[in-house]
């Protein structure tokens, strides 16, 4: 069973149905027992980056998302979902994130001309490091964003793709083991972002 | 889309020719129209991976929650937030900006041009660049920007309007209304500054296709997906 959490932060319809398409059992849950026992976790939200750790510390949820990264099992952040695996965001001053990579969130430079948040369509760049998510995605794969924010990783080592918006910022990170995150939707990039997905699927039953 | 025949079908059709987003729009609000709705954004989650708009009427908080949770990504509320703009701001706080579109219909007038609601039938004495502005600063993500004049015509955009408006406003501004020809969703993406062109009549009768549409705007030096 792959565990969706679920922590009251957006659309988990779709990124459960996307898994159900490709064949996987997606269980959509709040609770840490199910993310205990699953064999994945896809980790999925929108919103904001304080608001969203209120709602997992109230669920009690931040221990059991720790644990199952400490413990090596597939995990795959999306959106905020990767935001909040770093240690603080300047969208939430003061608030700690569950600090899994170091770094920090920061807004995207905001500039005439330049759209914020950064909406739409645009294009991954692989970082040269090999990685089993992106495996078979071309170099310039176009994916789905929605957001304001991005990741500043502090070891760039962990960045495996990103994507121009004002700057370059990571779009796709991993940990070199099973743990991995994207800045975009992939359950709304259509073929590459279910390639993704299938990727990850892959990993889990490996 | 606007009278597509079966739109479940119609949607899956335009997500294989490769459409980037769809937007569902139903011009009439009845309570009737309402639960149709709601049923459509369900089964039309079921089969898209792409992100999807749907809007019509919508009126309370309540009715937003209900489609997105049906997997809808974006609401478009346009007479009702003319109405009441605190329904953009409330939207934007409880579900975040990127998924309350702010759909604006205008007309040309004597200065710039003003904002109609009820589908087009009803003049609200607002001027529509200021009204987008205000909806941006409430929270809006996206104005969907229709022109009245345009609208039904064939013969392009209202560029004026598109870039006074994509001027005006920090978010994305999609062009709409007047699509008759692959020039018009050119001239919409360049002279109108719109950050994305909306056609619904090319391509249902099949005038032309998604992918030639693409393959035109990117020979022409527009970053398209294809």
């Amino acid at each position: 069973m792959i565990a969706v959490v679920d922590y009251g932060m957006g659309n988990l319809a779709s990124v459960a149905k996307a898994l159900r398409f490709l064949g996987a059992r997606p269980q959509v849950t709040s609770r840490p027992g199910d993310i205990a026992r699953s064999q994945a976790v896809v980790f999925p939200g929108v919103g904001a980056f304080g608001e969203a750790m209120g709602e997992l510390r109230r669920r009690g949820l931040v221990a059991p998302l720790l644990e199952a990264i400490g413990s090596g099992k597939p995990f795959l952040g999306l959106c905020l979902g990767l935001q909040l695996l770093f240690e603080a965001s300047d969208e939430s001053p003061g608030v700690k994130g569950l600090a899994v990579f170091r770094g920090r969130v920061r807004r995207l430079p905001s500039r005439p001309g330049l759209k914020i948040p950064h909406m739409g369509w645009n294009r991954l760049e692989k970082s040269g490091i090999r990685n089993p998510l992106l495996r078979d995605i071309p170099e310039g794969a176009f994916v789905y964003f929605v957001h304001s924010y991005y990741a500043d990783p502090q070891e760039k080592k962990v960045v495996i793709a990103k994507t121009r918006h004002g700057l370059p910022f990571p779009s796709a990170v991993g940990d070199g083991g099973k743990l991995w995150a994207t800045q975009f939707h992939p359950e709304k990039s259509q073929v590459w972002g279910l390639k993704l997905l299938k990727n990850f699927l892959k990993e889990v039953s490996s | 889309m606007r009278d597509a025949g079966d739109p479940v079908a119609a949607g899956r059709r335009y997500e294989r020719e490769g459409a980037d987003e769809l937007v569902f729009l139903d011009i009439t609000a009845s309570a009737h129209a309402r639960r149709t709705r709601v049923r459509l954004a369900r089964e039309v989650a079921q089969v898209l991976f792409i992100p999807f708009t749907v809007g019509g009427g919508i009126g309370s908080l309540e009715e937003i929650r209900q489609l997105l949770a049906q997997g809808c990504d974006k609401i478009s509320v346009n007479t009702a937030a003319v109405k009441t703009p605190g329904l953009i701001t409330q939207a934007a706080r409880r579900f975040g900006s990127q998924c309350v579109v702010v759909a604006i219909d205008a007309k040309r007038g004597a200065r710039g041009w003003e904002v109609y609601t009820r589908g087009g039938r009803t003049p609200t004495g607002q001027d529509a660049v200021k009204w987008a502005r205000e909806a941006a600063d409430r929270g809006a993500g996206e104005i969907l920007l229709t022109s009245m004049d345009t609208d039904g015509t064939k013969a392009g955009y209202d560029l004026a309007l598109t870039r006074a408006v994509a001027e005006a406003v920090p978010i994305p501004v999609i062009a709409s209304g007047g699509a008759g020809s692959l020039r018009h969703l050119y001239e919409g993406l360049t002279k109108g500054k719109a950050d994305a062109v909306l056609a619904a009549s090319i391509f249902h009768y099949r005038r032309y296709t998604i992918p030639q549409a693409k393959r035109y705007l990117k020979k022409r030096g527009v970053p398209v997906r294809l």
